[in-house]
């Protein structure tokens, strides 16, 4: 039997987010119109009001899991997707609002539990992949759109992403900038942080702030040990290490190291 | 007649997670509650305990459709507490930068969320199928500021560059000068846009809005001035807590901000700008108003559309005028110096008036905060333009005047991501 040629389905999902990472698909001013060509924008509530149903070729998720009911729907949405990537650092860390992982759990639970009907929400933020199958995660705070593109045509194209694990500090070679580490002493997180948004924060003077998490296996101790002989806190390495990625385990561990 | 409700289970072209609920009873609406389900994220419960130096950064993730208001208002606020004042050049780069976030917000509201619903398509992508050439207008529009935001903060999305004080480098100006080529053809586009949106079809609706948003003597507002409205409030931002409070509404993960003084409902945002600050604008941007037979003040938010295609001639035109004008300081700020105290910030959103408070320790650890974004300030009025102007519509089929009802809330570009990051947590033990 002959099968029909159709466009693939693409879905875009939310969670607990800032929106950011969704709005990079809009924000490809130059690839949008092509990419739309391309497949099938079957569900996208920020772009479209228009909804077709099931099974999607690829789903985008954005946002982390703070509620029961998302614990929920994020299976719904795995049931209904042949592949299925998290965009952003909240999808596939938690986010900054997983910092809630490290506050008084047991006031928040009282709360939550003392007035549902007020405030449904979890004690913890957790990252897509503690729920359910995970096909690629992309990271950032917010992702690169050039790496999100890169992403949908790679699984259209049905081969794996290219998304560098490595450290910024390759990126600040390639874009060959001055090692603010180094030259001016400026506290930075490049040595431990994943790659993917080019450097820009040496770029511009300033040390990196790890919004794309940490690289595959940090040596975070020793960049550790180098912040601290120039002078930063262990307050200060504790925050450092504590923000947008705080729930990924290197850095969660060497936030704990230094006080919490 | 029976009872009968409206639902709209997932809002859709706007930012963030809403739904809408119009119940009707009698052939009138009795109430309309837009329902914010967003999960609330606890900013401010979690910035207790911070560097001051963190907030731009950690604000920011509030919106990444808006971003630099709250790094802008987050700067201004510590600033504010700290006694320091940020002039000339570094002054002239923040407006710059707001300018950018502006031509990308309005840009995306405009063309990608707003316009397809005076055209009868889902969505743009939709109207793409028919219209390619106006998407491709509107996507170079909304580059050019996302250009410009890429320039001075490194990037579009959650920008790297604000710090308070100033910023870590300021840019060069060959570099802005090359954005400006980009912004005079998204003057061009906005000029044309006026004329485009200005042909739509309006419902005949307007209210008496109280209108509240920034007042500077000199300039359509973006990051100082007074909090002014059309019936005689003018007060510092100091002073915004002694006139508006927040409500916590059962039905919303988000609280809801009414005049303490009669506990009325005022509208923020473009329509509330535009009226209280017309002749601020730049010329340009008034002959396009007027050319659209805008009149100076506009109290149909049906009509923001228009409104917020003036303002994107006004910001491309103030853009420009920066970038010729700018030379490259010296220093990328000035020096900052903690001490305790109380520091306020209100700066103008695309969507309107946010509002920013922190108490600080003496060396800048961040004690307290308080956040009020647009979105909630516009929450109730939202609610209040459904009970008024759907009881006209009761007539349409079930399909159009649900459409009618969203678009009744995409009039005020709402973000409900901003909206529920404040959540104050109450413990109630029983």
């Amino acid at each position: 039997m002959a099968v029909p040629l159709r466009k693939p389905k693409l879905a875009v999902w939310k969670f607990s987010s800032c929106d950011g990472c969704q709005l990079s698909l809009l924000d490809c001013e130059d690839e949008l119109l092509a990419v739309a060509g391309a497949i099938d924008i079957a569900y996208f509530l920020e772009a479209t009001r228009a909804e077709v149903a099931g099974p999607y070729d690829l789903s985008l998720v954005e946002g982390s899991i703070t509620t029961a009911h998302d614990e929920e729907r994020i299976k719904d949405v795995r049931r209904q997707s042949r592949a299925l990537v998290t965009i952003g650092a909240c999808a596939t860390a938690g986010g900054i609002q997983a910092l809630r992982n490290f506050a008084d759990v047991a006031g928040f639970i009282s709360a939550v539990y003392a007035r549902p009907d007020y405030i449904n929400t979890l004690a913890t933020s957790t990252p897509i992949s503690a729920h359910v199958k995970v096909d690629f995660e992309l990271r950032g705070c917010p992702i690169n759109k050039y790496q999100l593109v890169e992403v949908i045509t790679a699984f259209l194209a049905k081969r794996k992403p290219t998304a560098p694990p490595h450290s910024v500090c390759i990126e600040c070679k390639l874009r060959g900038s001055v090692c603010v580490l180094v030259a001016h002493g400026t506290p930075c997180l490049g040595p431990v942080t994943h790659a993917g948004c080019g450097a820009i924060c040496p770029t511009y003077d300033r040390g990196c702030y790890g919004c794309y998490g940490p690289m595959e296996t940090p040596n975070t101790v020793s960049l550790s040990k180098k912040l601290a002989e120039l002078g930063v806190t262990e307050r200060d390495l504790h925050r450092l290490y504590r923000t947008f990625n705080a729930n990924t385990e290197p850095f969660r561990m060497e936030a704990e190291r230094h006080g919490s | 007649m029976a009872r009968k409700t409206i639902k709209v289970d997932n809002l859709a072209r706007v930012e963030g997670e809403g739904a809408l609920t119009v119940v009707i009873r009698d052939n009138r609406v009795q109430s309309a509650e837009l329902r914010i389900f967003e999960p609330p994220r606890f900013f401010e419960a979690f910035l207790r305990g911070r560097a001051y130096s963190e907030a731009p950064d950690i604000t920011a993730r509030i919106c990444g459709i808006c971003p630099v208001a709250y790094q802008m208002s987050s700067v201004h606020a510590m600033e504010d507490a700290f006694g320091i004042a940020v002039g000339g050049q570094l002054r002239a780069l923040r407006r710059l930068l707001y300018c950018g976030e502006w031509i990308e917000s309005h840009g995306l509201h405009v063309y990608m969320l707003h316009a397809p619903d005076f055209l009868g398509y889902e969505g743009a992508l939709e109207m793409a199928k028919d219209h390619a050439d106006v998407v491709k207008r509107g996507l170079a529009l909304k580059k050019a500021g996302n250009g410009l935001m890429t320039v001075i903060g490194g990037r579009e999305v959650h920008p790297i560059n604000v710090r308070v004080g100033g910023f870590y480098k300021a840019p060069l100006k060959r570099d802005l000068v090359e954005a400006a080529e980009a912004l005079k053809r998204a003057r061009d586009i906005a000029v044309d846009t006026v004329r485009w949106v200005a042909g739509f079809d309006f419902p005949d609706c307007t209210r008496d809005y109280e209108l509240v948003s920034l007042q500077h003597p000199d300039e359509y507002p973006f990051n100082e001035g007074h909090i002014v409205s059309n019936r005689g409030l003018d007060i510092t931002a100091h002073e915004y807590d002694q006139h508006f409070g927040e409500q916590h509404v059962p039905h919303s993960n988000a609280l809801q901000s009414r005049k303490r003084d009669d506990g009325g409902a005022y509208l923020v945002g473009p329509l509330a700008r535009y009226g209280l600050n017309f002749e601020r604008l730049s010329p340009l941007a008034k002959e396009a108003a007027r050319s659209a037979g805008l009149r100076p003040v506009c109290m149909n938010p049906y009509q923001s559309i228009v409104v917020r295609a003036v303002e994107l001639v006004y910001a491309c035109d103030e853009a420009i005028r920066i970038i010729e004008a700018y030379e490259r300081p010296e220093q990328p700020l000035v020096p900052v110096v903690p001490r305790a105290g109380i520091g306020y910030g209100a700066t103008e959103a695309p969507r309107g008036m946010i509002y920013h408070c922190y108490h600080l320790d003496h060396d800048g650890t961040i004690l307290n905060a308080k956040i009020i974004p647009p979105t909630s300030q516009n929450q109730a009025t939202i609610e209040e333009d459904l009970t008024a102007f759907v009881n006209a519509w009761l007539d349409l089929p079930e399909t159009a005047l649900r459409h009618r009802c969203e678009q009744t809330v995409r009039n005020y570009d709402p973000c409900i991501s901003c909206a529920t990051h404040f959540l104050d947590l109450r413990l109630d033990r029983g």
